[in-house]
C-alpha cells in the first residue's frame, strides 16, 4: 500500500507521539503578522518564556497597516496605532525578522512567505491565520492556529496536533478562458459545503492542478479554510522547484540541489488510499459568484440565485433567507440585476502578480473604464508584487480605468486598518469571505475571481467577463 | 488555562449554521493587544442595532432577560468557521460561556477552545433539537448539567443522560487544566534528539542564526 504526501509530510515531522490520535510535530518555520502574532509574542514576553528559534520566526506588517499611499503607524482604527508599536517592540525584544513597514519586501504574510522562500516544499508552517493553508500550493505542510498555539511552536519549535483524515479532491478536464483557480475552489466549496473539508488535510491533483501555474495554486490552496478543512495540499512538481530557487531564504547550491531532490518524492504514491475522495470534472465549469454570506453560496455567474424554499433542509432554507434578507438579493433573480457599488483587487486569495496581470489584460484589451460612480481599489499583495507591476506599467492601467493604486496590505478583505465600503454598499471582491460584516458593517461582498471583478467593474453589475 | 469538570447552567439556544468568528467577535471589536476587553463585542453585528452606540437589537436571543446569564451556547453546525482569531473564544469565556455544544465545529476555534478551558461538545441534531426544545420551554427553570468526568449532559429528568464522546486527550488537558506548552517543554531533549537526526537528513531546514 502507498503513503500519501499528507502521510509522507506528517511522519517527517513527528516527533513522538503522544496519544493514538495526536503527535508532536516538528514546525520549521513560524509567521506572524501584528493583529494575532502580536498577543502571541506579548504572552511569550510575560511569561518570560524565549523563541526557541528565532531565525525560523517571522514576522509581517499587513492586517492593520493602512494601504493609502504615504502611510505611516496610524490607521483609521482608533487603537491600530498600538498593534503596530506593540508588534515592532516585541519583536526587537525576541529578536525575529520583522517586514515592518517601511520595508521593501513587506506584504501579506502568505504572499511573502512562498516570495522570499520562507514557505518551501515539504515544510512545516504555522502562522496565526486561518489562511496559512495557501502555502500548501507549493507543497508546505501549512495550517492556520490560534494565538495559544503560536505562542506554543515560538517556544518549544513544536507543536500537539491532532491527525486529520487524508482527502483528495481530483479535477479532470481543462479549465476555460475565463474560467481561474478561484472558480475551481468556490465550485469546490460549493459542492463539498462550507464544513465538507472538516476533519481533512485535502490534496487536489488531476491534469487541471498540473497546469496551474504556482500562483494559482496557492490561491486555489488558500480557500481550503473555507471548507473547514486541515489544509490543502497540492504535491510540488518542477513548477514549483523554478519558482522557489534563488529566493531568498531558499537553500543554494550544493543544498538546493540536495533539497530539490527531496521535494521531488514528495508526491502522494500510486495505490495510496485515502480516507475519502471525490473527483469533478470541471471541463464545462463556469466563472463562479457568491450570491450570500457564506463561500458555499455561490451559482454560475449567469444562473440565477436560488429560492430559499428549494434548500435541502429546514435549516439551509433559513440560512438561506437570512443570507438573502442580508445581501438584498432574492431567490430567482440573476446577479446582474444588482448595481454594484465597489470593486476590490486584492486579498491573500488574489493579489499576486499573475493576478493583477489578468485583471489589467481585461482593461488594456476592451479598453473599459470603471463604472461611474463605483469605487474601485486594487490592492498590491507585496511590496515585490507592487514594484514588478509598475514596471510592467500596470499601476497606469489600473489608474487610468478609475482604479486606486494602493500600498501592499490585507486592506478591505476585511474591517483591518478601520477602512470600509459603507453600510449596505455592494462590493465585488477577489478576497475569500462574504460573511455578514466581513468587509465593515452591513457591506455585501460577493466574491469572485479578478477577472470576474474587473469585469463587473466596468459593468456596473456583477458579470463575467465575455470577451474572451 | 481553567479546568473544566463540571457544569451547571442557562443554555442559549443560537440555532444558526456556519456561526464565523468575524461575527462572534468582528475585527473592528479587537481594540487592544490582549486577551481581554472582549465581552462587549461578542456578537455585536447581531446584538446591536448600532453597534457603534451599542443599542442592544431586542430580538437578539442573547438581549432577552431570560438568557442574560447564560452560560452554554447551544449552535449549529460548523461553529466558529473562519478567522483563526483565539479572540473568539475569549469574547465568549469573558461573556460567561464555559461550553458550546453543536452538530459540528470548525478546527481552528476548537483547539482554540481547548487551550482556554472553553468545553466544546458535538453532539447530534436529533439530541441538539431536544436540548433546544427543553431550554426554550423555560430557560431560567430548565437548565442544563454537563459532566465531562463521565461525559454526560443532563437536563429534562424525564429523558436519559446523553452521552458524548471526547478526544481522551482533550479530556485530560481540560479536566486538569494543563498548560500544553509547560507540558511540551518537558519533552524537549525528544526535539533536540529529532532535530540533531532530522538536519543530518533535511539540512536546508536549519536557517544559521545571524
Amino acid at each position: 500500500m502507498g503513503t500519501t504526501l499528507f502521510d509522507k509530510l506528517w511522519q517527517e515531522h513527528e516527533v513522538t507521539t503522544l496519544s493514538e490520535r495526536q503527535s508532536l510535530l516538528y514546525i520549521d518555520r513560524i509567521f506572524l503578522h501584528e493583529r494575532t502574532g502580536s498577543v502571541a509574542l506579548n504572552s511569550l514576553l510575560e511569561k518570560q518564556r524565549s523563541v526557541r528559534k528565532r531565525q525560523h520566526a517571522f514576522c509581517t506588517m499587513d492586517h492593520i497597516v493602512d494601504t493609502l499611499p504615504g502611510r505611516g503607524d496610524d490607521t483609521l482604527m482608533p487603537s491600530g496605532r498600538d498593534f503596530i508599536v506593540a508588534t515592532r517592540h516585541a519583536a526587537r525584544e525576541t529578536g525575529i525578522q520583522l517586514f515592518d513597514i517601511a520595508d521593501a519586501d513587506q506584504g501579506i504574510v502568505h504572499v511573502i512567505s512562498p516570495e522570499l522562500g520562507i514557505a518551501l516544499p515539504g515544510l512545516s508552517l504555522i502562522c496565526p491565520d486561518s489562511h496559512t493553508c495557501t502555502l500548501g500550493g507549493i507543497g508546505a505542510l501549512a495550517w492556520g492556529v490560534g494565538s495559544t498555539e503560536a505562542e506554543h511552536a515560538l517556544a518549544t519549535s513544536t507543536l500537539r496536533v491532532t491527525r486529520p483524515q487524508a482527502m483528495r479532491v481530483n479535477f479532470k478536464g481543462d479549465l476555460g478562458a475565463a474560467v481561474s483557480a478561484k472558480d475551481l475552489i468556490l465550485f469546490t466549496i460549493r459542492e463539498l459545503s462550507a464544513s465538507g473539508g472538516a476533519g481533512y488535510a485535502i490534496e487536489f491533483s488531476g491534469p487541471a492542478i498540473d497546469a496551474l501555474s504556482v500562483e494559482a495554486r496557492l490561491t486555489l490552496c488558500n480557500m481550503t479554510t473555507e471548507l473547514s478543512a486541515f489544509t490543502g495540499l497540492i504535491a510540488p512538481d518542477q513548477k514549483v522547484l523554478d519558482y522557489c530557487a534563488g529566493r531568498r531564504y531558499a537553500p543554494q547550491a550544493q543544498l538546493w540541489d540536495q533539497a530539490a531532490q527531496h521535494w521531488q518524492s514528495l508526491r502522494s504514491d500510486e495505490g495510496a488510499t485515502f480516507d475519502r475522495e471525490y473527483t469533478f470534472d470541471i471541463g464545462s465549469l463556469k466563472p463562479q459568484l457568491s450570491w450570500g454570506t457564506s463561500p458555499q453560496h455561490c451559482v454560475d455567474w449567469d444562473a440565477a440565485i436560488p429560492h430559499a424554499s428549494d434548500a435541502p433542509d429546514a435549516s439551509a432554507s433559513a440560512a438561506w433567507r437570512r443570507a438573502q434578507h442580508y445581501m438584498g438579493v432574492t431567490g430567482g433573480s440573476q446577479l446582474s440585476d444588482y448595481a454594484l457599488d465597489a470593486a476590490f483587487i486584492g486579498s491573500c486569495t488574489n493579489s499576486r502578480l499573475s493576478d493583477l496581470q489578468l485583471a489589467a489584460s481585461y482593461l488594456e484589451r476592451t479598453g473599459h473604464k470603471v463604472a461611474k460612480g463605483l469605487k474601485a481599489l486594487c490592492v498590491p499583495g507585496s511590496g515585490q508584487v507592487k514594484r514588478a507591476a509598475e514596471a510592467l506599467g500596470l499601476d497606469d492601467i489600473f489608474r487610468s480605468a478609475g482604479f486606486e493604486w494602493r500600498e501592499p496590505g490585507c486592506s478591505m478583505c476585511f474591517f483591518a486598518g478601520g477602512e470600509s465600503f459603507g453600510n449596505g454598499v455592494r462590493v465585488a471582491s477577489t478576497t475569500n469571505r462574504n460573511f455578514e460584516g466581513r468587509q465593515g458593517l452591513g457591506v455585501r461582498t460577493h466574491i469572485a475571481s479578478p477577472l470576474t471583478v474587473v469585469a463587473s467593474a466596468c459593468a456596473g453589475y456583477l458579470v463575467a467577463d465575455t470577451t474572451t | 488555562m481553567t479546568p473544566f469538570t463540571q457544569h451547571h447552567g442557562v443554555a442559549l439556544p443560537l440555532l444558526r449554521d456556519n456561526i464565523d468568528t468575524d461575527t462572534i467577535i468582528p475585527s473592528r471589536e479587537m481594540r487592544t493587544v490582549s486577551r481581554s476587553g472582549l465581552a462587549a463585542g461578542l456578537f455585536a453585528p447581531w446584538r446591536y442595532l448600532d453597534p457603534d452606540a451599542r443599542t442592544p437589537n431586542p430580538n437578539f436571543e442573547l438581549n432577552l432577560p431570560e438568557y442574560s446569564g447564560a452560560s452554554i451556547l447551544l449552535a449549529g453546525d460548523n461553529f466558529g468557521c473562519g478567522s483563526s482569531r483565539e479572540h473568539a473564544v475569549w469574547a465568549l469565556m469573558e461573556s460567561g460561556f464555559r461550553a458550546v455544544i453543536a452538530p459540528s465545529f470548525a478546527t481552528i476555534f476548537r483547539n482554540n477552545a481547548l487551550r482556554n478551558g472553553l468545553l466544546t461538545v458535538a453532539l447530534d441534531r436529533h439530541d441538539l433539537d431536544e436540548l433546544v426544545e427543553w431550554v426554550s420551554a423555560d430557560p431560567i427553570e430548565q437548565t442544563i448539567q454537563l459532566d465531562l468526568e463521565a461525559c454526560t449532559i443532563e437536563s429534562d429528568p424525564q429523558r436519559n443522560k446523553k452521552v458524548f464522546s471526547v478526544d481522551p486527550t482533550a479530556r485530560d488537558m481540560l479536566l486538569n487544566g494543563l498548560d500544553e506548552i509547560g507540558l511540551t517543554e518537558q519533552s524537549m531533549d525528544l526535539v533536540a534528539r529529532f532535530e540533531e537526526q532530522d538536519q543530518a537528513h533535511r539540512p536546508w531546514v536549519y536557517l544559521s542564526r545571524d
